[in-house]
């Protein structure tokens, strides 16, 4: 039997593009916060990395944190695709995200509780009233409504992209039901198995207590008179494609996972169908779109809902999180007033830029975005997941001459934005590593506090030079490390150097 | 507990089970096979007899080989009593609940299940069952280990022990069943070492040949039925079963020994009460396949008391 000498994978050959590149400052040069890992990763022997990603892999399975393949009803099932490189946040890009989404936030549930109530900024000509009050998203059902505490975006999972500069953008504020928090909790916890060492040194915030902290930010809406709140998770069934993370959110928290047709409305409150009868409800977090929630209230032919519940929520008998409604902050036209939205109700600039965005129901960004659509992307209004969407350079003219007549048709319906060059992180491909498109998704809870979530959902585009992070299109995720830069105690400074001794 | 809930993890315990007790038919068979002189005919015949599903199976397969039996209860999707379609079954039922079972739970049955399906994959059950039974059986008594660990023994898992044990016993009376359709070469092997050689074998698959015979050494038919339905300790023994399902209704219900509530109390505890005064000679007397029909159908109607009583949606007014 032979010997050969192995080596482990390395970043030697790397290269950056010219992108911005979570890891590396250029090639060969490690960004500080990533050095320890990398250091580590290359000292590995050969074949390990892969290893440990197919261990990863394989525990995925075994958990069932999958999703099916449409059509194939006993069949196939793949996993999110995960790459085990985590990407690293320094603390310094932290706090402007941080500090940057707290203002966001907090602008957009004012705008949330204005909208639905005074219509200031409307009659104030900050927004055009016409803008808002024709979104498809707009619940005139909403109108008059004061959630407790006047809070309406309990639960929010804000996109964010860094162009090539290194600045973050907000690509999407996702104010209705946002998912994938469930990702980044697993994600953190294969992480911690498949990197325990440099994980335990590269001083990464925690993020395992967020679902205590949601079920704070839950029971904190209970009505006043409950002293001890019953919580519960509305999913609509285990069809759906997130009902991993409702089913996994419900279980972390403690709470029961209810479908619509557990709960109906008896003498005036929600309550559940139980063994021993009926039990009441006080606060929901629904993860069913608003116009599923109640049939006598939005669609009539929802199956999903509970038919009253939204005359048991107005009259606050129940909480609602998010409150009904949000979804016309997450309208592509409203989101580029935003910035707008944060001097009126703040007085303050913007920490976090939006998108420069085209606006096509104004004639002179229309004429500018129909003579440049080759080198724009355009968005409907209404949709997310990457659908009712043209990538100007990667369409043919056929597609781009029929999203140009669906502009004139309807030019409230669209937006546009320059093509941004997402920031890359490596991945493993084969044998070495390559540079891959990310975004990131910050988690920021509203109760008592605003909370923003250290880490979030790092997507990233699995296809060579792809923009398009969504799982449903070849999308996959990593972990995200937020690097710790307060001191360290003393104590722990002297275990610390005695784990190296 | 919510309705949807208590019934999800009722069925899923159920399923679980009864794709443990398929792999322990197969077993019997598989010994006897090994045992019998050919002459003592088609052993897998009988086993589809004693299954119920004769005519569903012959419309698909034809002859009942060794290979067509293994796939139809082993793999067939088409089956509703396939081990696969079981455990199926009892996954998107775990899945429906996952909130509410622990984690280590739904990860065994999701293994046991990717398990299956690799072993359909690879042929691995055609070269070697007895492997893959014990392999597959050992992942069942896992799943009741890591439920019986780590989940709290509240009305959710009494759902769970109740619809397991309910399942037993009617997976057991099966299993004795089994013996009237195995077909003997003549009439005059009755009471022959071959006829004690089908009791020790179905003894072995319901993995009670060691026990039986620290209470009565020899293998005697009677003593066997005696000890597979009358016996209090022995764990899948049916009067065990119904003794400890009974335990965990009342667990669940609250109400006080020796009173029924509803329907479901009712049904159990007049059934429990009969075996506890029953004799294995009155039972030889009336006929053991006769017997055995005859609780399958009270079981029977038990479960559709449990549904009415706490899932079916018109309780809630």
């Amino acid at each position: 039997m032979c010997y050969s000498v192995t080596t482990a994978m390395h970043f030697k050959d790397y290269q950056t593009d010219g992108f911005y590149d979570e890891l590396f400052e250029q090639p060969g040069r490690v960004r500080p916060g990533a050095s320890l890992l990398i250091e580590r990763i290359e000292q590995l022997p050969q074949g390990d990395l892969q290893r440990r990603q197919r261990a990863t892999e394989a525990s995925m399975m075994n958990m069932g944190i999958t999703f099916a393949v449409y059509g194939d009803e006993q069949g196939a099932e793949k996993i999110i695709p995960f790459d085990i490189i985590p990407r690293i946040i320094e603390a310094p890009d932290w706090q402007r995200i941080e500090a940057g989404l707290r203002q966001r936030i907090t602008a957009l549930n004012l705008f949330l509780h204005d909208v639905y109530n005074d219509q200031k900024i409307l009659a104030d000509k900050i927004i055009p009233p016409d803008v808002v009050l024709s979104a498809e998203s707009y619940r005139k059902q909403c109108v008059g409504l004061k959630p407790p505490h006047d809070i309406w975006c309990h639960i929010t999972g804000t996109d964010l992209i860094r162009d090539r500069d290194g600045q973050f953008y907000v690509l999407e504020d996702n104010l209705r039901c946002p998912s994938g928090v469930s990702y980044m909790l697993e994600n953190r916890q294969l992480l911690k198995r498949t990197f325990p060492k440099v994980f335990e040194q590269s001083r990464v915030r925690p993020i395992d207590d967020y679902p205590s902290r949601l079920l704070e930010t839950l029971e904190h809406l209970a009505p006043p008179n409950v002293a001890d709140p019953t919580t519960v998770v509305l999913t609509p069934g285990m069809y759906n494609s997130a009902y991993f993370e409702h089913a996994f959110l419900a279980q972390q928290m403690g709470v029961e996972l209810v479908e619509g047709s557990d709960l109906v409305v008896s003498d005036g409150f929600v309550m559940m169908r139980t063994t021993r009868g009926l039990s009441r409800v006080d606060v929901i977090y629904r993860r069913i779109d608003d116009e599923f929630m109640d049939p006598n209230a939005f669609r009539g032919d929802s199956m999903l809902g509970v038919p009253g519940l939204m005359e048991v929520y107005r009259a606050g008998r129940v909480a609602l999180a998010n409150a009904p409604g949000t979804g016309i902050a997450d309208d592509k036209v409203v989101y580029a007033y935003v910035p707008d939205m944060i001097k009126y109700y703040l007085g303050e600039d913007p920490l976090l830029a939006n998108v420069p965005t085209y606006l096509c129901w104004r004639d002179e960004d229309r004429v500018y975005v129909l003579d440049h659509l080759a080198s724009l992307v355009v968005k409907s209004a209404n949709e997310s997941g990457g659908y009712g969407m043209l990538i100007g350079p990667a369409a043919t003219q056929a597609e781009r001459a029929e999203f140009a007549q669906k502009i004139r048709d309807t030019p409230r319906n669209f937006i546009a934005q320059p093509v941004v060059s997402l920031s890359r992180a490596p991945v493993i491909v084969g044998e070495h590593f390559e540079g891959r498109h990310v975004d990131l998704r910050p988690y920021v809870l509203y109760g008592d506090d605003i909370r923003v979530v250290p880490g979030g959902l790092t997507r990233v585009a699995l296809r060579k030079g792809s923009l398009v992070v969504n799982s449903s299109q070849g999308g996959g995720s990593k972990d995200t490390w937020v690097i710790d830069d307060s001191p360290v105690p003393a104590g722990q400074l002297l275990a610390q150097s005695q784990q190296q001794l | 507990m919510l309705s949807r809930v208590a019934n999800a993890i009722y069925w899923k315990s159920r399923y679980i089970e009864r794709a443990e007790n398929i792999a322990r038919f197969l077993d019997v068979v598989r010994h006897l096979v090994l045992d019998l002189p050919e002459e003592a005919g088609n052993q897998w015949e009988s086993l589809i007899q004693a299954v119920g599903e004769t005519a569903p199976f012959h419309e698909r397969y034809g002859e009942a080989s060794r290979a067509n039996v293994l796939r139809f209860l082993t793999f067939d999707q088409s089956n509703p009593g396939s081990i696969r379609s079981c455990l199926w079954a009892a996954r998107e039922s775990a899945r429906s609940v996952r909130d509410t079972i622990s984690s280590e739970m739904w990860e065994q049955i999701n293994r046991s299940f990717l398990m299956v399906k690799s072993a359909e994959a690879d042929g691995r059950v055609d070269e070697d069952p007895a492997a893959f039974f014990s392999h597959f059986k050992k992942a069942c008594h896992l799943y009741v280990g890591i439920t019986d660990t780590t989940m709290t023994h509240g009305e959710g898992w009494h759902f769970g022990r109740m619809a397991r044990l309910t399942e037993r016993a009617d997976m057991t009376s099966r299993m004795i069943d089994v013996k009237y359709y195995m077909l003997l070469p003549r009439v005059d092997y009755v009471g022959s070492p071959y006829d004690s050689l089908q009791w020790a074998a179905l003894l072995k698959s319901i993995s009670a040949l060691e026990m039986y015979r620290k209470r009565h050494q020899q293998i005697i038919p009677s003593h066997v039925a005696e000890f597979l339905i009358l016996e209090r300790e022995f764990p899948r023994a049916i009067r065990y079963c119904l003794i400890k399902a009974e335990q965990s209704l009342y667990a669940i219900t609250g109400s006080p020994p020796d009173t029924f509530s509803n329907p479901a109390e009712q049904r159990i505890g007049r059934l429990r009460a009969e075996m506890d005064y029953a004799r294995v000679e009155e039972i030889f007397d009336a006929g053991l396949h006769e017997y055995i029909d005859g609780l399958q159908l009270k079981l029977n109607d038990f479960g559709n008391a449990v549904y009415e009583t706490f899932f079916a949606p018109h309780m809630h007014g």
